[in-house]
């Protein structure tokens, strides 16, 4: 089974978000990058079906170079190679086009990508993938078995879990249930070093069309300060969630 | 040319989401001069939907369809979309049309923008806002296609109550078996409890709680006030509560009117996920907790001593209330 999976760099989530050039542009100053933890539950259960039924697992990502640091990571933590499609990821139909055109160069079986990234939080590139390739698709996946060309899934739902059923190739959009968050793995020095050998491979893009385009960005208004109750006296709790928040 | 509204019912019935949807589609198509059309599957009675502006209806009856299925309800929509001539088709942000919305998008070669959270800034060109940066900010997005997909964010815009027909059309889109390659196997699901999705409450504890074996006072609130409850990831992690209930950046989204967080310290990743609620209340112990930092309200207190005394006076004045 050949596995590609489908890695955001994406920022950390304890970096300070700030934009420039009028707000336009996300401000990457100062900013730790890292694998966008949706990605990251569905890389590690690529390690599963790679120790365990000897697929191989690729990654990949649609960005500059300035991302290779994050791929190498994922490389470390046991990915067979790399793919970094040489272009920057500008909206999700794009992303979608473009990995679409890896996808079939490389005759995939399995796509895992993760449900959003936590930068745009779009949840669009595994979708429109999987309609584009005309693969099944999964989202918000939480469980995945392959048997040969079928795959179990499953789903978790508004207020429960759904258990699916498809065949070869698949697509899923990816989260944590996939693997536990004590699954995950810091990569080591072995496989730091065995990262640098493997091959990350720039391919051109596909010279995609975007359907929409961030045109500015926003701050939330500042909170303001929180109103601190007595808690000898609830009452005025109540009072304030009925009467001035209007909330119960 | 109308506006296109898919509306999410649940055995036979609407969700509150799905007249908030009616009501935003509604506001859409005053903005361009056109009319509002739903489609719904396996709905029952539609007329409530004119109550929200939706002037016709299209309903689908299908018993392939009683189960959701991402590619045919897709494929329904998008044959509804070009029946109509619609221009925009507005969806919600619930697991459902999250799944099928990318797919949609790409049937109709449409521009889709998610998280969206108010009125587009102008129609020409289209431009809507949205959340991103898991709530931290908002980023305007310009879609630039002739047919646009929208998923409006919950609790974003709110109900509008105008007057329309709801006039009810039998529509009967044609399904390959291809739409169905992706099998149900079964559906696991509580009927009886709220869901964080759906709920307008939603209680929700952390590890200052010290152990599963005390959440019954978290339930209780949860009991009086018709909520979901929740909880933090550590919570969920060492197994406390069931991992459906964990909130949070990798957990599930919160955006219910209230949200009431007992012993949860405010981790960034967890305050990322619950941002959108509208009113938060925080009760601890630690008054240098990051979560009153980013509370409405809060109680410096022992949660032990706190709840047990909120969950009586909330019963008093539900039942003054009721």
């Amino acid at each position: 089974m050949k596995i590609l999976v489908c890695i955001s760099h994406v920022p950390d989530t304890t970096s300070k978000i700030n934009f420039t050039e009028g707000d336009t542009k996300f401000d990457t100053n100062g900013v730790q990058f890292v694998i966008n933890p949706n990605d990251e539950f569905g890389l590690t259960r690529a390690m599963w079906f790679k120790e365990k039924q000897g697929a191989s697992v690729d990654v990949v990502n649609v960005g500059g170079a300035e991302t290779e640091p994050t791929l190498r990571k994922a490389l470390a933590i046991g990915a067979d190679s790399a793919i970094r499609v040489n272009t920057p990821a500008t909206d999700g139909y794009q992303v979608a086009k473009e990995l679409a055109k890896v996808v079939q160069d490389g005759g995939y079986d399995l796509v895992i990508a993760g449900r959003e990234s936590i930068d745009y939080n779009g949840g669009m590139v595994p979708g429109m993938l999987a309609q584009l390739i005309k693969a099944n698709f999964v989202n918000n996946c939480i469980s995945l078995e392959v048997d040969g060309d079928n795959a179990k899934a499953i789903r978790e739902i508004d207020g429960g879990k759904e258990t699916l059923t498809a065949s070869l190739p698949l697509v899923i959009g990816g989260q944590k249930g996939l693997v536990e968050e004590s699954d995950l793995r810091i990569p080591n020095m072995r496989g730091i070093m065995q990262a640098r050998k493997k091959p990350l491979n720039v391919v051109e893009s596909a010279d995609t069309n975007t359907k929409t385009e961030a045109v500015k960005f926003e701050k939330p208004a500042p909170k303001g300060d929180v109103k601190l109750v007595d808690p000898e006296n609830l009452d005025e709790l109540i009072d304030l969630l009925h009467n001035e928040a209007k909330a119960i | 040319m109308s506006v296109l509204v898919y509306i999410e019912s649940e055995e036979g019935k609407f969700k509150k989401a799905s007249y908030e949807v009616a009501s935003y589609a509604k506001a859409i198509a005053e903005k361009m001069g056109t009319s509002v059309t739903a489609i719904a599957f396996n709905a029952g009675e539609v007329s409530e939907l004119g109550k929200y502006g939706v002037d016709k209806v299209l309903k689908v009856n299908n018993d392939k369809l009683n189960n959701f299925n991402a590619e045919a309800y897709s494929d329904a929509i998008k044959q509804a979309a070009e029946k109509e001539g619609s221009k925009v088709v507005v969806l919600s942000q619930s697991a459902n049309s999250k799944y099928l919305a990318p797919l949609l998008a790409v049937q109709l070669e449409a521009g889709y923008a998610s998280n969206v959270v108010a009125l587009p800034e102008s129609t020409d060109p289209f431009t809507v806002k949205r959340t991103a940066f898991t709530n931290k900010a908002f980023n305007f997005t310009k879609i630039s296609t002739d047919v646009k997909v929208i998923g409006l964010s919950k609790n974003a815009f709110g109900l509008k109550e105008s007057q329309a027909d709801a006039a009810a059309e039998d529509f009967s889109p044609s399904l390959s078996d291809e739409d169905f390659s992706v099998n149900v196997e079964s559906v696991d699901k509580a009927t009886d409890k709220v869901t964080i999705a759906d709920a307008e409450v939603v209680v929700s504890g952390g590890r200052g709680l010290k152990g599963p074996e005390n959440w019954t006072m978290i339930e209780e609130m949860a009991d009086i006030l018709g909520a979901a409850t929740a909880c933090s990831k550590p919570v969920s992690d060492m197994g406390w509560r069931p991992h459906s209930e964990h909130v949070g950046q990798t957990g599930k989204p919160v955006a219910s009117n209230l949200y009431i967080a007992v012993g949860i310290s405010g981790a960034i990743q967890h305050l990322a996920g619950i941002n959108a609620a509208k009113t938060k209340v925080v009760i601890n112990n630690d008054p240098e907790a990051p979560f009153f930092k980013a509370a409405d309200y809060g109680v410096v207190g022992d949660a032990f001593e706190v709840v047990p005394k909120l969950n009586e006076k909330l019963k008093e004045f539900k039942e003054k209330n009721a």
